[in-house]
């Protein structure tokens, strides 16, 4: 456990080297991208920046999972549905940028609602014509659908499984009003065909890169965010609501404080990823609230080991670096992979790829300086680690 | 040209009636049949009335059909040889039939058949025949259609064909629809008085076309005249439409609350399997929606390999679906879910895991297309309880089944010994494991229970969705919702939760539309979890604090 607040820093050992290497990413990729001549062997491609992009803010949404899941011990099945309300906060303030460059050419109204012969803007999208407006939203969106949804159910101690269903209700329900025609919000097609981002178009290389880089330190802050939370007090009674939930509240902490505490703040991250990752993959639409991508979001967390926070950020890079792949070399095998690694992961590496090797490391290292982590069987009866220090 | 031919035709009508009166001789009456029908085919219009007339004289009991496929415009000859064939239009080409004898010709040219055509007065004249050969067939159910397709189509010219059949007939049911459909012909009548009785005998005809009818006569036009000229007519017409309105609304709910129920039936079958393994044995089975799968695979799989016996292949296949996913369920128990008992979040993980794979398997070896399951016959048509409520058999045979699927359930779990051990074993394993209970067998058999149930499921989801490798997805987060709605470990809570939430779903449908309502259901569940965490009937007893 750590000793002091003031050491949570120079503590996480993982944390450093995460954010050292992704401070390094994000200032040699823009430069291999846009300095390095096109025809060198160094040279990285534009489709390449905008993946590594997209892989970023995987890694915060998954961030954003493991400080819910690993330290509060709430499994949510429906935070795709935060990432994808951040996406269409921002991408409402693009398809209101396109103006007069849209098909039917109609300033006043985006390309569907002119379609769907709507007569005027609905109230819901007043005011996205200003980007800090849509900024502000991107964070306030998720958050008032979390704090509304952790309220009732943290409130009436809605625990464990039944949550994790509720929740996948949620994502669920949210997926088919969006794809609705009515709600406004572009239905079936979502919102696409995005110009431009505070005046800097998307096509361009340097719009790709400066997002990439906005990834890299979303990425970062975002973690050391995390940390100070998890390492904080409020932290500490964070692990001992997910190993004793309720043990914590009759030494008198009030847990569904702490709980919506946190699912507010896990929600505004997720929003955060998903406005990051609209602009550079360049559409966002209902699928993003489908369930089975919000349980993806738990396996990159599984995979990387959950508890860890640079777990989660390994594992989203890891697995989705497998997507890429095996969907691209062996489309017919992505499922089965897939599906595998749940299995797998849940049965033999119950702690991760970053458990594994510390296991490893602390065979090796003989108790130097590392401690044991100690397993303990929850009120709920799931076993859970504790905090790495 | 008319006059002549008719010359011509009428000694040679005469003689024929007379022969066929006199003579009972079949033989003579085929060869009549036969030889009218043959001369179809090169004949004129006119000409073809006459032989019409003559077909219907042999009173043959093929003569209704014939006249139909006439109607239809099913009926053609061969160019070559001018035999009478009814040709039936396949996407492979004609399929051709022998009128008579019925026997298949096999696909034919397009080219080498040609139409027999009929103008509007021939399909007057062959109406009218087929509605007095049904009027005064023997069966009560033909006689009873007969009137009703009268209904359908009230003209004037039917009304002294009714007026005989009426006078013969004895069924009550029949009178009444004959005497409706007499009423809605009446209606057009130019007498007020007639009409008015026409009026007054529409009264509790439950059919949407005499609500219309009614409705026409009630019709202004631009200047506010009414259709009808007089006012007692009027009057009498607007409160039987408004009885009618009141009984239309009634049928209504019972149709709202036939589709709810049905609804729930589905909800139901999908449920019960998770029931039993998210509701008893508390595993979060993730992969539960494609154990639905694989049993409307089996179904499938089956109607291939008895593609002759389609109307036994949903027999055969409820037993082979609950064995294939049984034993699905057995294997993943064995494998994977055994070594995560009491890490109710693993579980989840790892079934949804199995899940995935599943899909991708069914995707292999069966493509991603989705596959036709053939309906048999005696599930496809609908049960006309009159002519404003109809159930259709699929839906009503399922309701059956999932009632019978749940009380069989009940049963096993209540009555038998393997029940008796199961329940053993989800109330105190220590305990029961110490009294010789194989826990570790039970466990793995209930698990395969639940996962046949819902094997089953997918032979009857079969028939009414699209059978692909989605398509347990569709059913996972429902199945959730209704356990959870109902109460965990409660079979006959997850009945109630199944068929309330289908019925509100459907009554709320027309209200707000069909996705709308799903997605008011969806929070209406989550919101009552937060009210009951453990769903509308909570298990009471130590048991529940896990």
């Amino acid at each position: 456990m750590n000793t002091s607040q003031g050491h949570w820093w120079r503590s996480d050992k993982g944390g450093q080297w995460l954010i050292t290497v992704i401070a390094v990413v994000t200032v040699i990729v823009p430069v291999l991208n846009l300095v390095v001549p096109e025809d060198s062997v160094f040279h990285l491609s534009t489709y390449a920046v905008s993946l590594l992009g997209k892989y970023l803010c995987y890694a915060l949404l998954a961030l954003a999972v493991d400080l819910i899941w690993g330290y509060a011990g709430i499994l949510s099945l429906g935070h795709g549905a935060f990432f994808a309300l951040g996406g269409y906060a921002i991408g409402m303030y693009m398809m209101r940028q396109i103006g007069e460059r849209g098909v039917y050419g109609n300033a006043d109204l985006p390309d569907f609602m002119v379609f769907l012969n709507w007569g005027e803007l609905p109230w819901y999208w007043l005011g996205f014509d200003n980007f800090s407006f849509a900024l502000l939203m991107v964070l306030v969106a998720p958050a008032i659908l979390a704090f509304v949804f952790g309220w009732l159910a943290f409130r009436s101690r809605v625990t464990g499984v039944y949550f994790s269903i509720i929740s996948q209700a949620l994502t669920y329900a949210l997926m088919l009003a969006f794809f609705r025609n009515d709600m406004g919000f572009g239905g079936n097609n979502g919102l696409t065909d995005f110009k431009d981002l505070l005046g800097y178009s998307l096509q361009l290389d340097s719009t790709k890169n400066a997002l990439f880089v906005c990834s890299g330190l979303a990425l970062i802050g975002g973690y050391i965010l995390c940390r100070y939370v998890v390492s904080s007090k409020l932290g500490r009674v964070l692990v001992s609501i997910r190993d004793a939930e309720s043990r914590t509240r009759f030494v008198g902490y009030r847990v569904e404080h702490y709980k919506l505490f946190v699912f507010v703040l896990s929600a505004m991250l997720a929003g955060v990823a998903g406005a990051l990752y609209v602009p550079q993959v360049g559409i966002i639409n209902p699928g993003e609230f489908s369930p089975i991508n919000s349980i993806e979001i738990i396996i990159w967390v599984a995979v990387g080991g959950r508890g860890y926070l640079f777990g989660a950020v390994i594992g989203a890079v890891l697995v989705n670096y497998g997507k890429t792949y095996f969907t691209g070399a062996f489309p017919e095998i992505w499922l089965f992979f897939l599906g595998g690694l749940f299995v797998v992961s849940t049965l033999f590496l119950p702690k991760g790829v970053v458990g594994l090797v510390k296991r490893r490391s602390m065979k090796r290292a003989d108790e130097g300086g590392a401690k044991p982590e100690g397993q303990i069987e929850t009120d709920d009866g799931t076993s859970a680690e504790e905090v790495s220090p | 040209m008319n006059g002549s031919l008719r010359a011509f035709f009428v000694p040679f009508l005469a003689l024929l009636i007379f022969s066929s009166s006199l003579s009972v001789n079949s033989f003579a009456q085929e060869l009549g049949f036969s030889d009218h029908i043959a001369k179809l085919a090169k004949s004129k219009l006119s000409e073809k009335a006459v032989l019409i007339s003559l077909i219907a004289e042999t009173k043959d009991a093929r003569v209704p059909d014939l006249f139909q496929h006439l109607l239809n415009g099913d009926l053609y000859y061969v160019k070559k040889t001018g035999q009478i064939v009814v040709i039936e239009k396949t996407e492979s080409g004609y399929l051709a039939g022998d009128v008579l004898s019925q026997q298949s010709l096999g696909i034919v040219g397009k080219r080498s058949v040609k139409k027999i055509g009929v103008n509007n007065a021939l399909r007057r004249q062959l109406r009218s025949y087929i509605a007095t050969f049904n009027l005064s067939s023997d069966e009560a159910n033909t006689r009873l259609e007969a009137a009703k397709a009268l209904l359908k189509a009230p003209e004037a010219s039917f009304l002294p064909i009714l007026d005989a059949a009426l006078v013969a007939e004895a069924n009550a049911d029949v009178r009444s629809a004959m005497v409706i459909a007499r009423s809605a012909i009446l209606l057009a009548s130019d007498n007020a008085g007639q009409r008015l009785v026409a009026v007054n005998g529409l009264r509790g005809a439950t059919d949407k076309k005499v609500m219309t009818l009614l409705e026409q006569l009630l019709l202004e036009d631009e200047e506010g005249n009414v259709a009808e000229p007089n006012v007692r007519v009027r009057q009498a017409a607007e409160e039987v439409l408004g009885s009618l309105h009141t009984q239309a609304r009634i049928y209504k709910v019972m149709e709202d609350l036939f589709f709810g129920i049905s609804l729930g039936s589905v909800l139901l079958l999908a449920a019960i399997g998770l029931a039993i393994t998210f509701g008893v044995m508390g595993v979060i089975n993730m992969a539960h929606g494609e154990m639905i799968m694989l049993g409307a695979y089996t179904t499938y799989v089956v109607q291939l390999l008895m593609p002759n016996n389609i109307g036994l292949s949903l027999v055969v296949a409820v037993p082979a679906a609950f064995l294939v996913s049984g034993l699905f369920g057995v294997i993943i128990e064995r494998s994977v879910i055994r070594f995560l008992y009491g890490r109710p979040l693993e579980t989840l993980l790892a079934t949804f895991g199995i899940s995935l794979m599943l899909q991708q398997l069914v995707r292999s070896v069966f493509t991603p297309l989705n596959r036709s399951v053939i309906t048999p016959e005696w599930m496809s048509g609908s049960w006309e309880v009159n002519g404003m409520l109809s159930l259709t058999y699929n839906r009503l045979y399922i309701i059956f089944f999932a009632l019978a699927v749940l009380f069989l359930l009940i049963q096993l779990l209540k009555r038998t010994f393997f029940g008796l051990q199961m329940r053993a074993v989800t109330q105190n394993r220590a305990m029961a494991s110490s009294m010789g209970i194989r826990t570790g067998w039970v466990d793995a058999m209930t698990f395969g229970l639940g996962s046949g149930v819902a094997g089953i499921a997918g032979v009857a989801l079969s028939q009414l969705t699209n059978v692909g490798p989605n398509m347990g997805q569709a059913y996972i987060i429902d199945s959730f919702m209704v356990v959870v709605f109902g109460g965990v470990g409660n079979l006959l809570g997850t009945f109630v939760g199944a068929m309330s939430l289908g019925i509100v779903n459907k009554f709320a449908e027309p209200m707000v539309g069909a996705v709308l309502a799903k997605i008011l259901i969806l929070v209406f569940v989550i919101l009552f979890i937060q009210r009951r965490p453990r769903g509308l009937f909570a298990l009471k007893g130590r048991f529940v604090e896990d």
